[in-house]
């Protein structure tokens, strides 16, 4: 196995590792703020090491900036998402869950 | 080579079914629309993985307009249900 494909291997089970642990956190965390955080951040970190290995595959140069353009358009989406539904979830009075 | 990248795609298809049970025991209505992100966010991540396995590189076109629907999606789900229903309900 090449250098290329081993780099571009160990990238891919990293990013879908990260995957496994955002979904791991939305179904475990105690609160929709918690979960929120989970599945925005993680996963579009285990999409983006995801992505960044399958860059190392693709075979011209337009591909790969379609690539980072899909990864791009996902962080952005996420983040207005997240943003939209915190704000609106605290106007409706969920609070934050506070320790004791 | 696309033997792992299968064995990838079973992981994710296997993470999607593992976040549905939110859906069913979230309290609120967000802790569904959180797993339909999910769902959105992790067939992106599957369709990019099938057009390295099939050799289709038109599927990462797919994958760019799921992209652009999920978040389209989720500002419907804010704006017109979400917010509507504290509007009516108090």
């Amino acid at each position: 196995m090449s250098l290329l494909n081993g780099l571009s291997a160990f990238l891919m089970s990293l990013g879908t590792f990260f995957f496994v642990v955002g979904t791991l956190g939305l179904l475990r965390f105690p609160d929709i703020y918690t979960r929120l955080h989970a599945l925005t951040k993680a996963d579009n970190l285990g999409l983006g090491l995801l992505i960044a290995g399958l860059a190392l595959q693709a075979e011209t140069f337009a591909g790969i900036l379609k690539l980072i353009l899909i990864w791009l358009l996902v962080l952005a989406s996420s983040a207005t998402i997240s943003f939209l539904v915190a704000r609106t979830t605290l106007s409706r009075g969920i609070e934050p869950r506070r320790k004791a | 080579m696309i033997l792992f990248e299968l064995g990838l795609i079973l992981v994710l298809i296997l993470t999607i079914i593992g976040g549905l049970t939110r859906v069913m025991r979230g309290p609120t209505a967000a802790d569904r629309m959180l797993t339909a992100q999910l769902f959105a966010t992790a067939s992106v991540a599957i369709l990019l993985l099938l057009a390295e396995v099939m050799s289709t590189p038109p599927l990462r076109d797919v994958a760019l307009v799921f992209a652009l629907l999920t978040a389209i999606a989720g500002i419907a789900f804010v704006q017109r249900i979400w917010d509507r229903e504290s509007k009516i309900g108090g």
